[in-house]
């Protein structure tokens, strides 16, 4: 299956290789270079590239290509669902997942790898297993590690992988028996220039945080499952259960796991609560653009819109833009022409808006195209969907 | 020696790694002679002091060495001359120092053999470790060094280690199957036994990881497929997630070989159906009698049934592979449950996007129903990714019909004005194929285009000029407009691509812009040599058609150009020129070809049909590589189509020893149990519900109405209850005044042709054992099946003993060929036709023989303490409530269930007998089995003996007897095995610890009057039972209950619990079926 490992940073150089059969050059890489090359973008790169003996595969993370050289046939999507894998652990391990984090732990990253793939298949990749074999470097290990010369690497060996719970460790002990549940929605949605909705959707997930002594089995219960209309699980989650009762039974993984995703069919109306106003006009044979754009809440259940985040991508032909905010910060990057405003938190009273203008290149003509832009935000405990949690029992 | 190692590699590239690496292979194992080269004399240096710290005595020295060693390792600089160094570290005690050392060995072994067997022993000794992780690591090294040279040892291991109890250690050998035959595939037969014998192995661990290594080495022996396909369909969900997309592939291919097509014309199909007839519990016993035009094979089936909720994975893989399975294997109009699945991931990582939206194009061409409600999520985003937003739009333009057209060509606008270019030209193209595809939208597409021609944007003029010419070609007669105004673009536009096309419009339709062509050629005329090869093509290309239709404005235009093409760098210019200036200019050399110049150049030609380029991707399996790149890649395995006639579905079959029923009552039945449920499980599939129940209840009536003498309640009572569930049998049952044993065993016999369940829980009619024993009838009408009371085996109470035996024995002799389903059917049918019956097991009634008798000499030893009145029912069977003593997933695969057997324990009168089933559901055998403390300590257990070994899957029954002293406090004690101890408790219901007995109404008031002795529970139950029974049957002087009321609610006015009696007198004739209880 996967023959070898090649991390590329953003600049081309490799930095990192790992071979689980015989060694493949690195020269291999040469094919992967010519593609991003021919990219326009980093992200244009084509994520199977064929060589005349081998298939790269490679999946762009943190502005880190991971790729994976692969030999003969295997579902494209095994290696690149791998490869992310991959990714999640160093984030888990590393807290971030840079090319200098993965320098730094050189070690433990080919210890990870290691366990990771026998033979280019996938053995353990479950972050509970993982870190029991292997610990995760923290400063004061770190610390203690240099004086003591003690190790990352975990005396006991796991459990986990024999047991019929593989994603759990046995033995685990807390004083404070807690659980958490999160429930993050993001709406998808594409908005006309006139502001009608074109297309929205919701797409959920509930991400635990279970601290919990033993082997506890948890069952989880939605007012309104009906609501979900499409949901993967984690492997902890008894299906059959949830097909017949609609109630989620599961054994949790020790720690920070994602337990469902969903999704809300697109049927229902998504009422998006915020809206833009904007104005953004080029004039034929001035040299000068108005940009003015106007945020509001809208159907917020009284919440406030938080960590909002506009950015847009102004045409070629916009040289500066001279802009007033009336709350936050803008900054507007010349050379990708991106134009991006931190605005914070909408206040309803005093709406949040971005006024100014534009410069365009003397003589180029009006640029034909209007720019996208795109919104993030944040609302504190509120689900869109009005899906709702009825009750967890242990 | 240095074969391999070079054989895949590219050249390294860098010169002085190639010089190292030849200079190993001159002297392989001095290492360093690489460093003689300057480039690399830094690292040499550093090399050197690595080697001092590796030599040294200190631990810590030699870890932050070999971390460093590593780091040069992960850098891809060679530290191959630290071999030696390395490899005496292999058998030290640090772990991860250790598995630091693997690392490098893993990594170096391959370019040193011989310093690289030195470490063999190690991994030898390390395979024989008591630790399975260690045995396990120690393989995986072992088999991961490429040195040919230890093929024999590595056979060895891995055959040793398939063996091996623990399932990781096999899971491990698994993999080294493949690191064996790609290291010397000459070892193929040697492996493909080890690989038969994992297939059988039942271990999810295993599952996945012994189909991988079946798939590279063998992947053509389907036949080692056969007898493991149904379990590794059953075991699925529970493997591991990279392993079951392993699996799914395989069983794709498995499939298309082993079945017919699901897709012929004409096949019905019935979902709902198919489900309830295949959810039944028997095993692919399937009748398939109807006559269907096409059944699914019930394998096939179990297949698509059982990989269906992995469509609800998180992993993408697993989605992926589960949506082409369907695609591949499913019927038509079943395909379409994996859209949803397929579409939420189009919400994963921009890579995972990539190739589902890849795989959906493929599908959407040819069902363009899966996709079409989902149509908006294939809305391109801005943010996209240019390679996502063309496969986007590659699958909208596949989804568009006359419908939805105009909310695409909407969407499609916006795309144009993008500011990516590629994208943007993809677009236009898009809106060319719907152009074609769609005669409805032809025209305004065409319009669109040409008001793109005045787009600002060379790329997407050009890309329309591109379209509209191939627009034009299937309707070049009113659009002469548009040739025009193209012509005028023609100066501004610079692609190559679009000016060629122009010109090409030019030329195939001069006649029809007479006066503009020949000014285009003039112009082209000026700028030919500076044009690209394919305008210049089509330059000359029109000249020629010019010169045809028109030479007299064009004659001299088209030899200058002729002239330039002939003297033209490109030799297909040159070839072109030639060739063109023979066929058009007539000269005595030319021949035949000059007069038909015309006819050639100017044919009708016929308009290109724009196509998906995922057209022909569909001979690919879908989710593969080869798929993915359009080509095939190395190693793809074609899915074989179906084959016409499907092979033998019988190879499948396996004797599968079915796990012990929950409720199997008795330990010496639990054989029979099984049978039993074998048998019935296969009536079930012959016969649907409806049949068995009215049949069933046909009988229940007819035995009802043969007891003559049964007084009126009884009767009525059965035809009620008949009424209720058949109509049928009431109006026989009502009719019936005779009592024709004839006509009852005439039934009896329509019964075993149609071998129709007696099924628990159905009614009751009148206890026949009355009959049997010439006592005339009891009138014992049930008590009230309804209410699931059970006893009703009495008989008259001057029965003595000895009767009771002798009927015994006169029954047994009988209920040899008797049937024990009628006894487990838990059903009254007269004993009088038990030799109607058909044949069952006959080891069932022996038991209850035994512990009657048993019990019969207990009594002998108790009756001093005891009113010999009172007789304790033995209902030896029901549908006991089973209860989890140890789930298997707390109990380390051991699991527990125990059910109160409702007896009197053997062991101790105040015991309660508890009967425990042990299930061994983890993969390995699990040893000495017994009980370990109990608390409260004084508790007074009866224990099972220990069992010495439960083999995986395998299941034992123990009995064993707890002494709650009359109270409902749990009895807390320790199931223990070799390894491990699991706390248990039983908690008692109250009705448990309750002896039901019979006695007569005059002994009830005897006991009545001893209130608080030993026997005072007595006379409630005759309460519960009185209270209970709607209409109590003829006079109570005659008749005896039994009566065992479980239920506790029913206590709740009765003050205490009652002391358990002791052992009871002899259980009324043996084989009267009970009545059933249910719970």
């Amino acid at each position: 299956m996967i023959h070898s490992l090649f991390l590329v940073n953003a600049s081309g150089d490799i930095f990192l290789e790992k071979h689980w059969k015989s060694v493949v050059s690195r020269s291999v890489c040469d094919y992967f270079f010519e593609a991003q090359e021919r990219a326009t973008e980093p992200e244009n790169v084509p994520p199977v590239i064929p060589t005349p003996h081998h298939y790269l595969i490679s999946v762009l993370r943190h502005r880190i290509y991971f790729v994976a050289v692969i030999q003969s046939e295997v579902p494209p999507l095994f290696v690149i669902e791998f490869l992310h894998r991959v990714v999640d652990t160093f984030q888990d391990y590393f807290g971030v997942c840079t090319e200098a984090a993965i320098k730094d732990n050189v070690v433990v990253v080919y210890e990870l790898l290691e366990e990771m793939l026998d033979n280019g298949f996938p053995l353990a990749t479950e972050s509970n297993i993982l870190k029991e074999l292997i610990k995760p470097p923290t400063i004061l290990r770190t610390m203690v590690n240099t004086i003591t010369g003690s190790t990352n690497v975990g005396e006991q060996l796991p459990t986990g992988q024999l047991s019929v719970v593989p994603w759990r460790r046995t033995g685990v002990k807390y004083t404070n028996n807690e659980a958490y549940f999160d429930v993050v929605e993001e709406i998808d949605a594409i908005i006309d220039k006139s502001g009608s909705t074109i297309t929205a959707e919701i797409q959920g997930v509930i991400d635990a945080c279970v601290k919990l002594t033993g082997m506890p089995d948890l069952t989880l219960s939605f007012m309104n499952p009906r609501l979900l209309d499409d949901v993967s699980f984690h492997p902890c989650v008894r299906f059959k259960r949830w097909e017949a009762e609609r109630i989620l039974s599961f054994i949790p993984p020790d720690g920070n796991f994602r337990l469902l995703s969903y999704h809300v069919s697109s049927q229902n109306l998504v009422a998006i609560p915020v809206y833009v106003k904007h104005n953004i006009t080029f004039r034929e044979g001035s040299s000068q653009g108005r940009f003015d754009l106007t945020l509001g809440p809208k159907q917020t259940m009284g919440k406030a819109v938080e960590s909002v985040l506009v950015s847009s991508q102004l045409p070629r032909g916009v040289l500066n833009a001279n802009l007033n905010p009336s709350q936050g910060t803008y900054t507007f990057d010349p050379v990708t022409k991106m134009l991006s405003w931190d605005v914070g938190k909408i206040n309803p009273q005093k709406l949040p808006s971005l006024k100014g203008t534009m410069s365009l290149q003397a003589g180029a003509s009006k640029p034909d195209e209007n720019p996208s832009i795109n919104i993030q935000f944040k609302i504190q405990q509120m689900a869109i969907s009005g899906c709702t949690q009825a009750g967890q029992t242990l | 020696m240095r074969n391999m190692s070079t054989a895949v590699l590219y050249n390294d590239q860098g010169g002085a790694e190639a010089a190292v690496e030849a200079g190993q292979e001159s002297t392989p194992t001095t290492s360093s002679s690489g460093a003689a080269f300057g480039l690399f004399s830094t690292d040499f240096k550093k090399n050197e002091d690595l080697k001092e710290m590796l030599e040294s005595n200190k631990e810590s020295l030699k870890l932050e060495a070999m971390k460093r060693v590593v780091g040069l390792i992960a850098k891809g600089k060679n530290s191959s001359e630290l071999f030696p160094a390395v490899v005496k570290n292999v058998a030290s005690k640090n772990i991860e120092l250790k598995k630091l050392v693997y690392v490098y060995l893993v990594r170096y072994a391959e370019e040193q053999q011989d310093l690289a067997l030195l470490s063999i022993s190690t991994f030898q000794r390390a395979l024989k470790d008591p630790n399975q992780f260690i045995r396990a690591s120690a393989l995986r090294v072992l088999s991961s060094i490429r040195v040919p040279i230890i093929v024999p040892i590595m056979m060895l291991a891995i055959k040793e280690a398939a063996a091996d109890l623990s399932p990781y250690v096999r899971k491990t050998s698994a993999h080294a199957i493949q690191k064996l035959y790609s290291l010397d595939p000459e070892q193929k037969e040697q492996l493909i036994e080890v690989i038969e014998k994992l297939l059988k192995d039942k271990s999810t661990l295993v599952a996945g990881s012994v189909v991988m290594a079946f798939e590279e080495v063998c992947p053509d022996r389907i036949d080692l497929i056969h007898k493991n396909y149904r379990k590794l369909c059953n075991l699925l969900v529970d493997v591991e997630e990279w392993g079951q997309v392993v699996i799914i592939s395989m069983l794709t291919r498995y499939a298309r070989t082993q079945f017919t097509s699901p897709w012929k014309e004409g096949a019905i199909f019935d979902e709902n159906n198919d489900k309830t007839f295949y959810e039944s519990d028997s095993e692919e016993k399937k009748e398939q009698t109807e006559a269907k035009p096409y059944i699914m094979d019930p394998d096939h089936r179990l297949l698509l049934r059982n990989t269906k909720p992995l469509l609800q994975s998180r992993n993408t893989a697993v989605v992926m592979s589960v949506a082409q399975l369907y695609w591949h294997l499913a019927p038509k109009h079943e395909v379409n449950i994996v859209t949803k699945s397929l579409v939420r991931l189009l919400r994963s990582h921009r890579e995972v996007q990539y190739i589902v939206l890849q795989n959906i194009a493929t599908m959407s061409i040819q069902r363009k129903g899966m996709f079409e409600p989902y149509m908006k999520s294939f809305y391109v985003r801005s943010t996209d990714a240019t390679h996502i937003k063309t496969l986007k739009l590659e699958i909208l333009t596949n989804l568009a019909n006359e419908a939805n057209i105009s909310t695409i060509l909407r969407e499609f606008q916006t795309y144009v004005k993008s500011q990516d270019k590629a994208f943007a030209a993809a677009t236009i193209q898009a809106i060319g194929r719907c152009a074609t595809n769609i005669s409805e939208v032809t025209d305004t597409c065409l319009n669109g285009l040409v008001l793109l021609l005045s787009n600002r944007d060379e790329t997407v003029v050009a890309e329309s000029v591109v379209v509209i010419k191939k627009l034009l070609q299937t309707q070049p007669t009113q659009h002469s407009e548009i040739i025009k105004h193209m012509a005028k673009l023609f100066d501004n536009i610079t692609v190559p691509m679009a000016r060629a096309s122009i010109l090409w419009l030019m030329g195939e339709y001069c006649e029809r812009v007479p006066k503009i062509a020949p000014d285009v050629l003039r112009k082209m005329a000026k700028t030919f040599t500076a044009e690209e090869d394919i305008v210049k093509l089509q330059t000359v290309n029109l000249a020629a058609k010019l010169y045809l239709t028109n030479s007299k404005q064009t004659k001299l235009l088209t030899q200058y150009i002729l002239n330039l093409g002939k003297y033209d760098q490109n030799y297909d210019i040159r070839d072109r020129t030639r060739f063109i200036r023979q066929l058009i200019v007539p000269n005595e050399k030319s021949g035949a070809l000059n007069k038909y110049a015309r006819r050639i150049l100017l044919a009708p030609k016929p308009a290109p049909v724009l196509e998906s380029a995922f057209k022909d991707r569909d001979r690919f399996q879908l989710g593969t590589l080869s798929h993915s790149l359009n080509v095939k890649a190395a190693g793809y395995q074609e899915l074989s189509d179906w084959p016409a006639v499907a092979p033998d579905q019988s190879v499948r079959n396996v004797e599968v020893i079915e796990p012990v029923k929950e409720w199997a009552p008795l330990v010496g039945k639990t054989k029979k149990s099984k049978s039993e449920d074998k048998f019935y499980s296969d009536d079930e599939d012959e016969k649907e519900e409806e049949g068995s129940e009215s049949s069933g209840s046909e009988d229940s009536s007819s035995s009802s109405s043969s007891d003559e003498e049964s007084g009126s309640e009884s009767e009525e009572e059965s035809s009620e209850e008949s009424d209720k569930t058949s109509s049928d049998s009431g109006k026989s049952s009502s009719g019936s005044e005779k009592s024709s044993s004839e006509s009852e065993a005439e039934q009896k016999k329509k019964k075993k042709t149609k071998k129709a369940p007696l099924k628990k829980n159905k009614l009751t009619a009148g206890d026949s054992d009355s009959d049997e024993n010439g006592n005339g009838p009891v009138a014992q009408s049930s008590s009230s099946s309804a209410e699931s009371s059970s006893g009703s085996e009495t008989d008259s109470e001057d029965d003595s003993d000895s009767d009771n035996i002798a009927a015994q024995k006169k029954k047994k002799s009988e209920a040899k060929s008797k049937p024990k389903v009628e006894v487990k059917s838990k059903k009254e049918v007269s004993l009088l036709d038990l030799d109607d019956f058909s044949p069952a097991p006959t080891n069932a009634p022996k038991s209850s023989v035994v512990s009657s008798s048993l019990l019969s000499d207990l009594e002998g030893l108790s009756l001093s303490n005891v009113s010999s009145t009172m007789q304790v029912t033995t209902p030896s069977f029901g549908p006991v409530k089973t209860y989890e003593l140890l789930h298997h997933m707390t109990g380390k695969g051991l699991s527990a269930k125990y059910h109160f057997p409702r007896q009197p324990c053997l062991y101790q009168p105040s015991m309660v007998a508890v009967q425990v089933i042990l299930t061994n559901s983890s993969d390995h055998s699990l040893e000495e089995i017994h009980i370990g403390d109990r608390s409260p300590a004084s508790l007074n257990i009866h224990c099972f003996n220990t069992i010495e070994r439960l083999e995986p899957e395998a299941s034992v029954t123990v009995s064993m007897g707890i002494d709650f002293s009359d109270s409902t406090q749990a009895a807390n004690f320790q199931l223990c095995t070799k390894e491990d101890q699991f706390s248990v408790s039983i908690q008692p219901a109250v009705g448990e610890l309750l002896m039901p007995s019979t006695m007569t109404e005059e002994d009830f008031s005897k006991e009545q009057g001893l209130p608080g002795g030993p026997s005072a529970a007595a006379p409630w139950f005759w309460c519960l039972w009185s209270r209970r029974s709607p209409a109590p049957p003829c006079s109570p002087s005659t008749q005896r209950r039994a009566s065992w009321r479980p239920c506790c609610s029913e206590t709740s006015n009765k003050p205490s619990l009652r002391r358990r009696l002791p052992p009871p007198p002899p259980p009324p004739p043996p084989p009267p079926p009970p009545p059933p209880f249910s719970l």
